[in-house]
C-alpha cells in the first residue's frame, strides 16, 4: 500500500462485513446477511473434526437455499476447548458446544430457517432459566477474562485479511511509518510496561531499545513461536486465529530497530499456525504492508517462516538462532548477546508471538492504557492454556494481578470429579508448582517468582490430590532430559543424574541422602547450564521439595506414595468378598497377569502386573484395590 | 536421544528425486538452508536415509556429517520409515496426567514394538510425542492423521482393529 | 592497547580490554581450569569447568567466553566455585570409563589431572547410566573410544578447522556422542588422517592406532634388519615426552636411544627430503619447460595427499607425483641400499618415526613399493617412540650423543627445515636456484616463506623468470587457496602445502600438550625454530649438495632425476577418492 488512505478504503468496505459479530446486533440492512455462523478452526476443535461441521455447514445452507442469507467463517480459537467443536450464532449469539456433524441438519432447519434456537445443543450456562439467551461474555468462563493478545480470535476469519483491517489492522503501522520516530516507537513501548510473555519477562521496550543503536548492515526482528511447553498453545492459538496481528508487530519493530527482515520460527507441530501464517505473509505482500517502500514511508520489511523441528531448547534464544542458521539447535553463550550479535552474527530483536499481538493495541490506544491494566510492575493481560484436572480446559486471557483462585475456581470451573485442588503449575519444565495454600496469590511476572514458580510462557496445569509431586517433578525432569541439547555438562549429565535420583525415590529406593544430594545437584545445575533451560530444569523439583517435602520423605523412609500415584509404590490386588469371577479384569489384563475360575474371585500376579490398572477400571463390583 | 537408523534398502522413483533435486536447487545458496531441506526431503520420503543426506550435502555444500548432525538433533526428523499407519501417543502434561501412558502401555504390548520402532510387516510405527495441542480431549493419540481423542486404554483395541483390518 | 581495571580475588589489575577472562585471569597469575577450551580451536563454553564468580552476577561465568569489562570483579577460588568445579568433574567422571591405570593419556589427561587437584573420589557419588561409548578402531591410524570422551568437542573444532568436517555431535542431550554420519566408521568417510583431533583430545578418546608391539616383534626377529628412519619434526618435539623444554632438538639423544631399542641401522628422513628436493626441484623445472600441469603442488604431506584426492580430485593432475621423503628413504632402502649391502629385501623391516598419523595410511598406499613390498613396513608416531623408551626403561636425558649411521643418516639443512611450513618451498628454491642460475647462490634463506602464518606468498627470480609461489599449511588454507586455483584466480607456479597448521612440527603425531600449556606456548613457532637453528648450524644446507644423494644418483638412479628409473623409485600415483 502506497498511502494510508489506501488503507482506509480497505477498512470502510470491509467493516460492514463484521456487524452482525455481536450478541444482539442488527443486521446490516444493505446486506443480505442475517445470520453469521462462526465455527472454531484452532487445532483443538479442528482435531474434534469442525472442519467436517463447515462441510455439512455449507451443503444444507445450498440445500435450503440460505447462501445469500447465511454466512459460515472459520475462525481462530474461542478459548473453551473442552466443549469443542464449537459454533457461535450471531447475533443471536447462541453459543453451540460439542457440535457434531450429525447435529447440523437439525440446527440448519430449526435455527437457521426458522429461527428457533436448538437449545439442548447449547452450552447450558448460557441458556437462562426464562429460555433467554445469555451472551457469552456473561458466563463463568468469559466474564472475568480480557481479551488483547486474544481479541481477534474467534471473530475474523483469519484468512482474509480485509477483515482484520476492518477491526484496525495496520492502523499501527500506518502510524508508526508516518508519525512517529524510531526512537518514538521505543520510548512508547517501553512506558506501556510490556513484558515479554515467552517466560522471562524482559521489558520489551528496553530489549528494542538495546539492539536499535547497534550498527549493521542487516538486522532483524525476529518472532518465537517454538511454543514448546507442555500443555501450552496460547502462541498457536494467535497465530491461528490472528495472524495478521503478529505480522504487523514485527514490521513496527523492524522500523523502530532499523530491521528489513524478519524470521517466525515456528514448530511444524503446528501445521493449522503455519498454513495461515503463510496466507497472512502472501496477503500482507499483496497489499504491499509486507515488502518495499510500505505506505510510501521509505520503510522496507519482510518476514518469512522457518520450522523448527522437534527440540524445546530452540526456544531459548540463542538455540532458535542457531536453528535458523541451519545447524544443530545449541544455545550459545550470552553475552554477547543477540541485540549485538545475533541471528547470522547481526544484531537481532526476538520477540515471543503473544508480546508481538499487543503491539499494535499500545501504538493505538497508548501506553497508559496498556499501563492501567494489570498490576504496577506487570501491566496487560496473560494468555493461559488451563489444562489438566480441571472442567474447562481451554485458552483464557486474564488482566495480570488476577488471583489463581479466580482462573482455576471462576474460568476454569474448578477441580472435575469430586476431586480436591492440590496444586497448579506453571511455567511448564521451567517452572514450579503452586500448592493450594497459595491459591490467592494474584499472577504476575513478580508473584510468580517470588514463590518459586514463573510465568513462563502460560501453560498452567492444574492437579488435584491422586497426582503425586515426586511423580509430576520426575514427568518434567523426563521433558528436560529429553530435551536437553547435551551442550553443556551440567544439563547433559546433571539433569540425567537428577532424574535418575528422582526414579529412584518413585521406585522406592530412595533414601534421605538422595534427597539432599538431588537439593545440591538442583542447585548446581541451576548455577552452571549454559542457557535458560538447564538453569531452570531444577525449578520443578525445587518447588516441590519446597512445598511437598513431607510427600519425598513418605518415598523415601515408608516407601509410600501418598497421591498412590507411583506404580512401583502401588499394588493392585483383589478383594475375594467383592469378586463375583466375571472374568472381566482377567480377559482385560494386558499382561495375562490375572486368574481365576469363572464364578470364583480371582487373583493377581504382582509380579507380572504391570499396574496399568486396566482391572480396576474394567471391574463392575470395585473388587479390584490399590495400595 | 538417539536415533534409530534404518538399515532396510532405500527405494526411490523417479519422481521424488526429481523433487528432492528441484528442493535443493530452490535452496542452494541460501543461509540456513539444511533443516528446510531435510523438511522438504522428509515430506517427499517420508524419513531421511543416507542417500537423501548424501544428496542434500552434496547439494548444499556441507559435510555429510553436519547434516546428519542435524538431522539426529531434532525429535521430528527420522531415519527410520514409518509404518502404513503410524500412531502417535502424546505424553503432554495434559495427556499425561490423565493417564495417556497407559494408552501407550496397551499399544506396546498389542504391537509388540516400542516407540520410535516400526512393525516387521511394515503396517504399524509408534512414537511418543510431546503436546499435539488438544489437550482439551486428553489423553490423545492419533493414527495417520485422525485424532482419537478421551481415551481408555481399552480404546486401543478397538481403533486397532479398524486398521489391521484396511 | 586499550585497558580495563578488574579485581581478581580482591586484587586489582589492569588487562587489555579484549581479554576474556580467562586471558584476565593469567595476567593476575592464576590460571583457570578448563576442558573445551582450546585455544585458537574452540570456544564454546560448554563444559563449564572454568565457571568463576563475577560480583553481580546472577549466576557463574564461563571465563573462557565471557569478557573483561571495567570494573569487574572476579572471584577464581571461592567455595562457590570450587563446588562447582568438583561436581562438574565428578559429574563428567560418572559417564566416563574410569580405567586410568591403562590410559595411554595416563599422567598427561587434563581430566585426570583437574581430578587430581580437585581430590575427586574415584567412586561417583553420582553412578548411573553411562552414554554407549561407541568404539571405532576402522582405520589404520587412529583409535576413538567415546567411553572416555567428555563431549569437549575439541576434536571436532579440530576436524571443522581443517575443512575435513567428518566427525560431529550426533543425537541429543545424554545420548549425544561425537562421531560419524550414519555411525559409519573414520575408514568409511572422507577423513584425511591428519591427528588433528588427537592432539586436542584432553582424555583418552582419541589415540593414534598403536603399532609399537609390530616393531618390537621385528626388532626381536633375528632374521629380520630393522632400519629406522625419523622425520626431521620428530627431533624437535620428542624432549617433550621426557621433561624437556619445548622446542629443544634431541637428535643425537634420539638416535642413541634407537639403537639401544635393537634397531640395526638408524637414518634420517632429512636424506629422503633431500632426495625429494632433487625430483620435485626437477620434476618443476621439467613441468615449466614442457608445459606441464601447474601449478606444481607439493605432495610430501599425505593428509594433504589424501585431502586432495577426496576433495579436489579434478586437481589430482597439480600434485608432484614425488613419493613423500619418508618412502622415497623406504624405498632406497629396500633397493639401493639392500643390494649395495646384500640383504635381500625381504628380510628388511622398514621402520618410520614420524610426527605424523596419516603416515600410518600412506605406507598401506598403492604403488609405494619400489622393491615390491611396501617401502615402509611400519610407521611409527613420536608418541609411540616415546612409548617405546619409555617401555625400554632408557633414561632418556642421560643417554650419549650419538649420530645417524652413513648412508642414509647424511643430510644437509634443506632436508631438516621440512619440518616446518615453507620449508619444503624453501629447500626446493636453494636447489632450484642453484641449477638453473648455474651458479651456487650464497643467499640460502628465504623468508618470506617462513614463519606461522597459514598463508604466504612470494615471487622469486629464478633462472632469470619469476616464479610465483604459495605456502600454506592447515587444510583450511589449502582449501581456499584450491578453490582459486580450480577457478584460474590463483596464477601460482609452485605452492607447497602442509595438511597440519604450522608444518609437521604441529603434526597430529607429536607429543600432546595441555591446553593450558597451549595458551602459554606457541607450539608451531617453538618447535619449528629447532629446526631452523639446526640447519642454520649446518655446513651442508642445500640437498643437491649432499654428498650420499650425488652418490645414489652416480650409481644406482643412473638416468638422475626425474629420470626413467627415479621414475619407478621415487615417484607415485594418487587415485580419484571423492567425497
Amino acid at each position: 500500500m502506497k498511502s494510508l488512505a489506501e488503507l482506509q478504503a480497505v477498512k470502510e468496505r470491509s467493516v460492514g462485513s463484521l456487524t452482525l459479530r455481536e450478541h444482539g446486533a442488527t443486521p446490516n440492512p444493505g446486506s443480505s446477511v442475517r445470520l453469521n455462523v462462526l465455527v472454531c478452526g484452532g487445532t483443538g476443535c479442528t482435531s474434534s473434526h469442525s472442519e467436517q461441521i463447515v462441510e455439512k455447514l455449507h451443503e444444507e445452507i445450498k440445500a435450503n437455499g440460505l447462501e445469500d442469507e447465511v454466512e459460515v467463517v472459520r475462525t481462530g480459537c474461542f478459548g473453551l476447548c473442552a466443549l469443542g467443536p464449537i459454533m457461535i450464532v450471531y447475533p443471536e449469539g447462541a453459543f453451540y458446544s460439542c457440535v457434531t456433524p450429525e447435529d447440523i441438519p437439525e440446527i440448519v432447519a430449526e435455527h437457521f430457517v426458522k429461527g428457533n434456537i436448538v437449545k439442548k445443543h447449547l452450552y447450558q450456562e448460557t441458556v437462562q432459566e426464562d429460555g433467554s439467551i445469555k451472551s457469552l461474555n456473561e458466563t463463568r468462563f468469559y466474564s472475568k477474562q480480557m481479551r488483547l493478545a486474544l481479541r481477534n480470535c474467534g471473530v475474523i476469519d483469519p484468512e482474509k485479511i480485509d477483515e482484520y483491517i476492518a477491526r484496525d489492522g495496520y492502523q499501527a503501522l500506518g502510524k508508526v511509518l508516518t508519525e512517529m520516530k524510531p526512537d518514538e516507537v521505543i520510548e512508547l513501548v517501553l512506558a506501556s510496561g510490556l513484558r515479554g510473555r515467552g517466560g522471562a519477562g524482559f521489558p520489551t521496550g528496553l530489549k528494542w531499545k538495546l539492539c536499535a543503536p547497534n550498527q549493521a548492515d542487516q538486522k532483524y526482528a525476529c518472532c518465537n513461536a517454538d511454543e514448546g511447553d507442555p500443555g501450552a498453545f496460547m502462541d498457536r492459538s494467535v497465530l491461528e486465529g490472528d495472524p495478521h496481528s503478529v505480522l504487523e508487530a514485527m514490521a513496527i519493530a523492524g522500523y523502530a530497530i532499523g530491521a528489513t527482515q524478519g524470521y517466525v520460527y515456528i514448530r511444524a507441530e503446528y501445521p493449522i499456525a503455519v498454513k495461515r501464517l503463510q496466507i497472512a505473509i502472501d496477503q500482507a505482500r499483496e497489499y504491499g504492508l509486507l515488502g518495499k517502500n510500505i505506505f510510501g514511508s521509505g520503510f522496507d520489511f519482510d518476514v518469512d517462516i522457518r520450522l523448527g523441528a522437534g527440540a524445546f531448547v530452540c526456544g531459548e534464544e540463542t538455540a532458535l538462532m542457531t536453528s535458523i542458521e541451519g545447524k544443530r539447535g545449541e544455545p550459545r553463550v550470552r553475552p554477547p548477546y543477540p541485540a549485538l550479535k545475533g541471528l547470522f552474527g547481526k544484531p537481532t530483536v526476538l520477540n515471543n508471538v503473544e508480546t508481538y499481538a499487543n503491539i499494535p493495541q499500545i501504538i493505538l490506544k497508548g501506553a497508559d492504557w496498556f499501563k492501567s491494566i494489570g498490576t504496577e510492575k506487570s501491566s496487560g493481560t496473560k494468555v493461559f492454556a488451563l489444562g489438566g484436572k480441571i472442567t474447562n480446559t481451554g485458552l483464557v486471557e486474564v488482566p495480570m494481578g488476577t488471583t489463581l483462585r479466580e482462573v482455576v475456581e471462576d474460568i476454569g470451573g474448578g477441580v472435575p470429579g469430586g476431586h480436591t485442588f492440590k496444586a497448579a503449575q506453571t511455567g511448564g519444565p521451567s517452572g514450579g508448582c503452586i500448592p493450594a495454600s497459595l491459591i490467592d496469590t494474584p499472577i504476575d511476572f513478580d508473584h510468580l517468582a517470588a514463590i518459586g514458580s514463573m510465568m513462563g510462557s502460560g501453560g498452567l496445569i492444574v492437579m488435584d490430590e491422586t497426582t503425586c509431586m515426586v511423580d509430576i517433578a520426575k514427568f518434567f525432569l523426563e521433558f528436560t532430559v529429553d530435551e536437553s541439547c547435551g551442550k553443556c555438562t551440567p544439563c547433559r549429565v546433571g539433569t540425567k543424574r537428577l532424574l535418575e535420583i528422582l526414579e529412584k525415590i518413585t521406585s522406592g529406593k530412595g533414601t534421605l541422602e538422595d534427597i539432599d544430594r538431588m537439593e545440591e545437584l538442583c542447585y548446581y545445575i541451576k548455577e552452571n547450564s549454559l542457557c535458560a533451560l538447564g538453569q531452570t530444569a531444577p525449578n520443578p523439583v525445587l518447588s516441590t521439595l519446597k512445598h511437598y517435602r513431607d510427600e519425598y520423605i513418605a518415598h523415601v523412609t515408608e516407601h509410600r506414595c501418598p497421591a498412590g500415584a507411583c506404580k512401583a509404590l502401588t499394588n493392585y490386588s483383589i478383594d475375594p468378598e467383592k469378586c463375583k469371577g466375571c472374568t472381566l479384569c482377567a480377559r482385560n489384563c494386558p499382561v495375562g497377569a490375572i486368574t481365576g475360575k469363572v464364578r470364583e474371585p480371582h487373583v493377581i500376579d504382582t509380579d507380572k502386573c504391570i499396574k496399568c490398572g486396566v482391572c480396576m477400571e474394567n471391574c463392575k463390583f470395585g473388587a479390584v484395590v490399590k495400595k | 536421544m538417539q536415533k534409530r537408523i534404518s538399515h532396510l534398502p532405500f527405494h526411490d522413483t523417479p519422481e521424488q528425486a526429481q523433487k528432492l533435486d528441484a528442493v535443493i536447487e530452490s535452496l542452494k545458496g541460501q543461509a540456513g538452508a539444511v533443516m528446510p531441506a531435510l523438511h522438504q526431503a522428509q515430506d517427499i520420503y517420508g524419513y531421511l536415509p543416507l542417500e537423501v543426506q548424501k544428496k542434500i550435502a552434496e547439494g548444499l555444500g556441507v559435510s555429510l556429517e553436519e547434516v546428519f548432525g542435524v538431522s539426529t538433533f531434532y525429535s521430528q526428523f527420522s531415519l527410520t520409515p514409518k509404518g502404513r499407519n503410524h500412531i502417535s501417543v502424546c505424553l503432554g502434561t495434559a495427556c499425561y496426567v490423565k493417564g495417556s501412558d497407559k494408552v501407550l502401555d496397551r499399544l506396546v504390548a498389542k504391537l509388540g514394538i516400542h516407540p520410535e520402532e516400526c512393525t516387521e510387516d511394515g503396517e504399524f510405527s509408534l512414537t511418543a510425542c510431546r503436546c499435539i495441542g488438544a489437550c482439551g480431549l486428553a489423553p490423545v493419540m492419533t493414527v495417520n492423521d485422525e485424532v482419537y481423542g478421551r481415551l481408555v486404554p481399552e480404546d486401543v483395541d478397538k481403533i486397532l482393529a479398524q486398521y489391521a483390518a484396511k | 592497547m586499550d585497558m580495563v581495571n578488574i579485581k581478581v580475588n580482591g586484587v586489582s589489575y589492569e588487562v587489555p580490554k579484549d581479554s576474556t577472562i580467562l586471558e584476565a585471569a593469567r595476567y593476575a597469575g592464576i590460571d583457570i581450569p578448563t576442558l573445551c577450551y582450546l585455544k585458537d580451536i574452540n570456544q564454546i563454553g560448554a563444559c563449564r569447568m572454568c565457571m568463576v564468580e563475577v560480583k553481580g552476577a546472577r549466576s557463574l561465568m564461563a571465563a573462557c567466553v565471557i569478557g573483561v569489562n571495567d570494573g569487574m570483579e572476579i572471584f577464581t577460588n571461592s567455595p562457590k566455585v570450587q563446588e562447582s568445579r568438583k561436581m562438574t568433574l565428578e559429574l563428567l567422571l560418572s559417564v566416563h570409563d574410569r580405567k586410568c591405570l591403562t590410559c595411554e593419556r595416563s599422567g598427561n589427561c587434563e581430566l585426570q589431572t583437574l581430578c587430581n587437584e580437585m581430590g575427586i573420589e574415584e567412586d561417583s557419588r553420582f553412578e548411573g547410566a553411562l552414554p554407549a561409548g561407541e568404539k571405532d578402531n576402522t582405520t589404520l591410524y587412529l583409535e576413538r573410544n567415546n567411553a572416555k570422551c567428555i563431549l569437549c568437542r575439541r576434536c571436532v573444532a579440530a576436524c571443522q578447522n581443517q575443512h575435513v568436517s567428518v566427525i560431529g555431535a550426533n543425537n541429543r542431550g545424554f545420548d549425544t556422542s561425537i562421531g560419524c554420519a550414519f555411525e559409519s566408521g573414520l575408514a568409511d568417510v572422507p577423513c584425511v588422517a591428519c591427528g588433528q583431533c588427537i592432539v586436542s583430545c584432553p582424555t583418552g578418546a582419541l589415540t593414534e592406532k598403536d603399532n609399537t608391539q609390530d616393531v618390537i616383534d621385528a626388532i626381536n626377529d633375528p632374521e629380520k634388519t630393522v632400519i629406522v628412519q625419523t622425520a626431521p619434526a620428530v627431533r624437535a618435539a620428542l624432549g617433550e615426552e621426557f621433561g624437556l623444554p619445548i622446542g629443544t632438538n634431541v637428535e643425537d639423544k634420539m638416535v642413541a636411544a634407537l639403537r639401544r631399542l635393537g634397531f640395526d641401522k638408524v637414518f634420517d628422513t632429512d636424506f629422503g627430503a633431500d632426495m625429494t628436493i632433487m625430483e620435485e626441484a626437477s620434476e618443476f623445472i621439467h613441468r615449466v619447460q614442457n608445459g606441464g600441469k601447474l601449478p606444481m603442488i607439493t605432495s610430501c604431506s599425505p593428509g594433504w595427499v589424501k585431502f586432495c584426492e577426496h576433495y579436489y580430485p579434478d586437481l589430482i593432475d597439480n600434485l608432484s607425483t614425488c613419493k613423500s621423503p619418508q618412502n622415497m628413504e623406504g624405498a632406497l632402502i629396500k633397493t639401493w641400499y639392500a643390494q649395495r649391502e646384500g640383504i635381500d629385501p625381504k628380510n628388511i623391516v622398514s621402520v618410520s618415526v614420524m610426527p605424523c598419523t596419516a603416515k600410518k595410511f600412506e605406507i598401506k598406499r598403492d604403488d609405494e613399493d619400489a622393491a615390491g613390498l611396501p617401502d615402509v613396513d611400519i610407521s611409527l608416531t613420536t608418541r609411540e617412540l616415546a612409548r617405546l623408551i619409555k617401555k625400554a626403561k632408557l633414561n632418556f636425558n642421560a643417554l650419549p650423543d650419538e649420530k645417524f649411521d652413513d648412508a642414509m643418516g647424511i643430510s644437509t639443512g634443506a632436508g631438516v627445515i621440512f619440518g616446518a611450513t615453507g620449508g619444503v618451498m624453501e629447500a626446493a628454491l636453494r636447489t632450484a636456484a642453484d641449477v638453473l642460475d648455474g651458479t651456487s647462490h650464497e643467499n640460502v634463506e628465504y623468508h618470506e616463506v617462513r614463519g606461522t602464518e597459514g598463508f604466504k606468498e612470494a615471487v622469486y627470480k629464478v633462472g632469470g623468470m619469476d616464479v610465483k609461489v604459495a605456502v600454506v599449511s592447515g587444510l583450511s588454507n589449502a582449501d581456499a587457496l584450491l578453490q582459486k586455483v580450480r577457478s584460474g584466480e590463483a596464477d601460482y607456479q609452485f605452492i607447497e602445502v602442509m595438511c597440519c597448521p604450522g608444518g609437521c612440527v604441529n603434526g597430529g603425531g607429536q607429543p600432546i600438550q595441555s591446553a593450558t600449556t597451549r595458551a602459554y606456548v606457541d607450539l608451531k613457532a617453538t618447535r619449528a625454530k629447532a629446526l631452523y637453528d639446526q640447519d642454520k648450524a649446518m655446513p651442508l644446507r642445500k640437498s643437491h649438495e649432499n654428498p650420499v644423494l650425488k652418490q645414489c644418483y652416480e650409481e644406482f638412479l643412473t638416468d638422475g632425476p626425474n629420470g626413467h628409473k627415479a621414475h619407478e623409485i621415487l615417484h607415485t600415483s594418487y587415485v580419484k577418492r571423492g567425497v
